[in-house]
C-alpha cells in the first residue's frame, strides 16, 4: 500500500451533487427530485486508493459516473490536477475539451458482459481509444493493444475474438485494458470485481494492484465488499443515502469505526474463525427513501443510539484525526 | 453455414407440399367452382336451362382435369405427370403433353383465358409489383433509420413527443382511405395534378425515353406513397426502440468513458447494434416485397401481383390461386431463411456452425 503523498490531490471533489427529477402525469410535472449523491466531498493524492462503500442505492456509482461526467452533475464540483499544466474544473470544461481530458480519467465498469460492445473485437475495443487520442498510429495500435492484452494477463491472440467467447473474469481484464490503453493517471472501479467470483476476484484484484504500481494509478475503488475493501484501499469513505457519514484511513475505519453505521456495517462481516464470538450491531427497517430522506440525520430512523437532536439537524462533519472525520452528533 | 443452409432448404420441401396441399383442398371445399363462375350462374341465370348448360360445365371440368378425385388432382398440380385428357397415358391421357404441374415448371394456363400461361402472367406482374414495392422499401428504410435516430437521440423531448404522435396517426389510417383520399386530392377530381389509374398514361408508346420516364414516374407517386407511410411509421417506431435499448447499455458509456465524440458513439457503437432488428426485419419483409399489396394495385388499378391474387380470388381460378399462394409461400419460407442468416452476418454472437 503507498502512503499518500502529501501536496496537490490528483482530483478533489467538493459539493458533488446529483439529483434525478421524477416526473409525473401526462405532462411530465417535475414532482421531485431522487438526490442519489447530495453533496460529496473528497480528496485523492497521486497513486492512492480511495475506497468508497455502502449499501446498494446510497450514491456510490452515480457518484463515481458524476465525477467523471458520464452523468451531468447537479451541483459541486471536481478539480483534476494533470500532469503539466494548471488543474482543471471539469464540470465547467467544454465538451471536446472534457474529451481530451478522459485520457487521464477512465472507469472499470461492474458488468463484465454488458460493457464492451458486442460487435467489436477484442482489438477494437481496445484500440479505439488509442485511435481516436491519436496515441497511436494505425500501423503499430495491433502492437500496443497485443502488449495491454498480455500486460493483463490475456493472450496476445485475443485480439482477433469477440466478447462473447471470453469468460466474466477475462472480459473484466478486458476491460481493464481498456481502461489501461489511454495511461490514465486515475481509474474509477465500479464494483470491478462484485460480478466475478472469489477465486477470479482475488486475480483480478492482485492485477489492479501490480497494474496501479507500474502505471502509478490513483484508484476510486466502489464497492460492498469490505474485505475487499480493506484488501486494496488507503483511506476509506463509508457513504449512507447519498452522503460520506466517515471517512478515514483503512486502518482508522477498520480498527476504530466513529460513526454508527460504519460499526453496523463492520459487525456484519462474516469472522473467518467461526468460534469467534460476534457481536453484531442490528440494523432495523430499510433504507429510507433518497426521494425523501428523513429530517436531520439520515441514519437517525436506524440508528440504535440515536437521541432526539439527531432528527432535527444534520451533523456537520468532525474530526477525529487529522485524517479522520465523522458526521455524528455523538461524536464529541 | 453452407450446410445449415442446405439443411434449411431441404427443409423447405415438406413444409410447401403442406402448405399446397392446404390450399388445395380448401379452396376445392369452398363455395363455387371455375366452372359455375365462368358460365355465369347466379348472376341472373340466363343461361341455367337445358342440359346443354350441364354438359358445357362437365366438358369444362373434363378438360381441365377438375372431375377427377381431388388428391389426384393434386398430383397433377405437383406433376410432373398431366393428368388432363391429353395428357400422360399413366393417367388415362392421350400423351399428347405429358408433362406438367410444378415439378416440371408448368403452372398451366388461366382456366378463363386458356391461352394464357400462368407462369409468364406471374412474370409480367412480378415487374410491376417489384417496381412499386422496391421504390417503396427504399423510401421507408432511408426515412425511418434518420427519423428513429433523431427520436431516439431526443427521448422525451416535445420534438420526440410529436413525431411519435404523427407516426402514429399514420400507422392507424387504413391503406384503402389514404388511397382514396389521396386520388379525391390530387386526381382530375381535385386539384389535377396527378394521374389516378395505371402505371402509363394511354399513349405512353408514343412518348419519348425521357417523357415515358417522367409518366412513369408521375404515375407512382402516390401507389408509392399509400404502399410506404405504414410502413414507414412502424420502421420508425422500431428503430426508435432499438436504438432507446442500446443506448441504455452498458458499453454505450464505455464508448462515452473513451472520450469518443458523441457522433461516434452514437453512429459507430449505437447504430451498428441497433440496425439488428431493423436489417432482419427487411427479410421478413420479401413476402410482401413479392405479394403487392391487394388494396393499393387495387385502388390505383396497377396490375400487379397483388391484383393478380385477387383476381383469381374472384374468378375461383383454381390455378391462379395455387400460383399465386405458392410463390408466396415460397417468398415467405425464403425471407425466414434470409432473416436467420442475415442475424449470423450482423451478430458475432450468433453462429449456425
Amino acid at each position: 500500500m503507498n502512503t499518500p503523498a502529501a501536496g496537490t490531490p490528483l482530483i478533489e471533489v467538493s459539493g458533488l451533487k446529483k439529483y434525478f427529477p421524477v416526473k409525473r402525469g401526462v405532462l411530465a410535472r417535475h414532482v421531485a427530485d431522487v438526490k442519489a449523491v447530495d453533496g460529496v466531498s473528497f480528496v485523492i493524492q497521486p497513486q492512492e486508493t480511495l475506497s468508497l462503500v455502502g449499501e446498494s442505492g446510497c450514491g456510490k456509482t452515480t457518484c463515481g459516473r458524476t465525477l467523471l461526467r458520464l452523468l451531468e452533475p447537479t451541483a459541486g464540483s471536481v478539480r483534476y490536477s494533470p500532469e503539466k499544466g494548471p488543474a482543471l474544473d471539469l464540470f465547467s470544461l467544454p465538451r471536446a475539451e472534457m474529451r481530451r481530458v478522459r485520457r487521464d480519467l477512465q472507469i472499470i465498469f461492474q458488468d463484465p458482459y454488458s460493457s464492451l460492445n458486442p460487435r467489436m473485437t477484442v482489438g477494437n475495443i481496445v484500440g479505439e481509444a488509442l485511435l481516436v487520442h491519436k496515441i497511436c498510429t494505425k500501423h503499430d495500435v495491433a502492437d500496443t493493444v497485443a502488449d495491454l492484452l498480455v500486460r493483463v494477463g490475456l493472450h496476445a491472440d485475443s485480439r482477433n475474438r469477440f466478447p462473447h467467447e471470453f469468460s466474466g473474469g477475462q472480459r473484466q481484464r478486458v476491460g481493464i485494458a481498456r481502461a489501461l490503453a489511454l495511461g490514465p493517471r486515475l481509474v474509477v472501479c465500479d464494483e470491478a470485481v462484485s460480478a466475478l467470483d472469489v477465486s477470479i476476484q482475488a486475480q483480478v484484484l492482485n492485477l489492479l494492484k501490480d497494474l496501479q504500481e507500474e502505471f502509478k494509478l490513483g484508484y476510486l475503488f466502489i464497492a460492498h465488499d469490505l474485505s475487499v475493501v480493506r484488501y486494496l484501499s488507503d483511506r476509506i469513505a463509508v457513504m449512507y443515502l447519498g452522503r460520506i457519514v466517515e471517512i478515514g484511513t483503512t486502518a482508522e475505519i477498520f480498527e476504530n469505526p466513529q460513526h454508527p453505521y460504519t460499526q453496523a456495517l463492520l459487525s456484519a462481516v462474516p469472522h473467518a474463525d467461526p468460534g469467534a464470538k460476534s457481536c453484531r450491531v442490528p440494523l432495523s427497517g430499510d433504507v429510507p427513501s433518497p426521494m425523501n430522506p428523513p429530517a436531520g440525520c439520515h441514519f437517525a430512523p436506524r440508528c440504535p443510539v440515536s437521541e432526539a437532536r439527531c432528527t432535527q439537524s444534520y451533523p456537520e462533519h468532525r474530526s477525529a484525526s487529522e485524517t479522520h472525520r465523522v458526521a455524528c452528533h455523538l461524536f464529541d | 453455414m453452407l450446410n445449415y443452409i442446405i439443411r434449411r432448404l431441404l427443409w423447405m420441401i415438406p413444409t410447401l407440399f403442406g402448405i399446397t396441399l392446404l390450399v388445395f383442398v380448401s379452396i376445392r371445399l369452398a363455395p363455387g367452382d371455375p366452372a359455375t363462375v365462368m358460365m355465369g350462374v347466379g348472376s341472373g341465370g340466363e343461361m341455367s336451362e337445358g342440359s346443354d348448360f350441364a354438359s358445357r360445365i362437365a366438358a369444362f371440368k373434363r378438360e381441365n382435369g377438375l372431375d377427377r378425385n381431388v388428391f389426384v388432382q393434386y398430383l397433377g398440380f405437383i406433376g410432373p405427370f398431366n393428368i388432363k385428357p391429353d395428357g400422360h397415358e399413366l393417367f388415362g391421357g392421350s400423351g399428347k403433353d405429358p408433362w406438367s404441374g410444378l415439378l416440371a415448371l408448368d403452372l398451366g394456363t388461366e382456366l378463363q383465358r386458356s391461352n394464357v400461361p400462368i407462369l409468364e402472367e406471374l412474370g409480367r406482374r412480378l415487374k410491376v409489383t417489384l417496381l412499386l414495392s422496391f421504390i417503396s422499401i427504399l423510401i421507408t428504410y432511408a426515412l425511418s433509420i434518420p427519423l428513429g435516430i433523431f427520436s431516439a437521440t431526443r427521448q422525451g423531448t416535445v420534438l420526440d413527443g410529436a413525431v411519435t404522435v404523427v407516426l402514429f396517426l399514420l400507422f392507424s389510417i387504413p391503406t384503402f382511405w389514404a388511397g382514396l383520399m389521396l386520388i379525391l386530392a390530387f386526381g382530375q377530381s381535385g386539384l389535377g395534378w396527378l394521374p389516378v389509374l395505371g402505371l402509363e398514361s394511354k399513349d405512353a408508346a408514343n412518348l419519348s425515353g425521357l417523357e415515358a420516364l417522367w409518366d412513369r414516374g408521375l404515375h407512382l407517386i402516390m401507389p408509392v406513397m399509400v404502399y410506404t407511410y405504414g410502413s414507414f411509421a412502424y420502421l420508425s417506431r422500431q428503430m426508435r426502440v432499438g436504438m432507446m435499448d442500446v443506448i441504455r447499455q452498458d458499453y454505450i458509456r464505455t464508448a462515452r468513458a473513451k472520450g469518443l465524440s458523441e457522433r461516434v458513439v452514437i453512429f459507430k457503437h449505437a447504430l451498428r447494434n441497433s440496425l439488428i432488428p431493423v436489417v432482419t426485419l427487411f427479410a421478413s419483409v420479401l413476402p410482401i416485397l413479392i405479394g403487392g399489396s391487394v388494396v393499393v394495385e387495387y385502388v390505383f388499378d396497377i396490375p400487379g401481383m397483388g391484383r393478380y391474387a385477387y383476381e383469381g380470388l374472384v374468378q375461383r381460378d383454381y390455378n391462379i390461386i395455387m400460383a399465386t399462394t405458392t410463390f408466396s409461400a415460397f417468398a415467405t419460407l425464403i425471407g425466414i431463411l434470409l432473416s436467420d442468416i442475415t442475424y449470423a452476418l450482423v451478430d458475432p454472437r450468433i453462429s449456425y456452425e
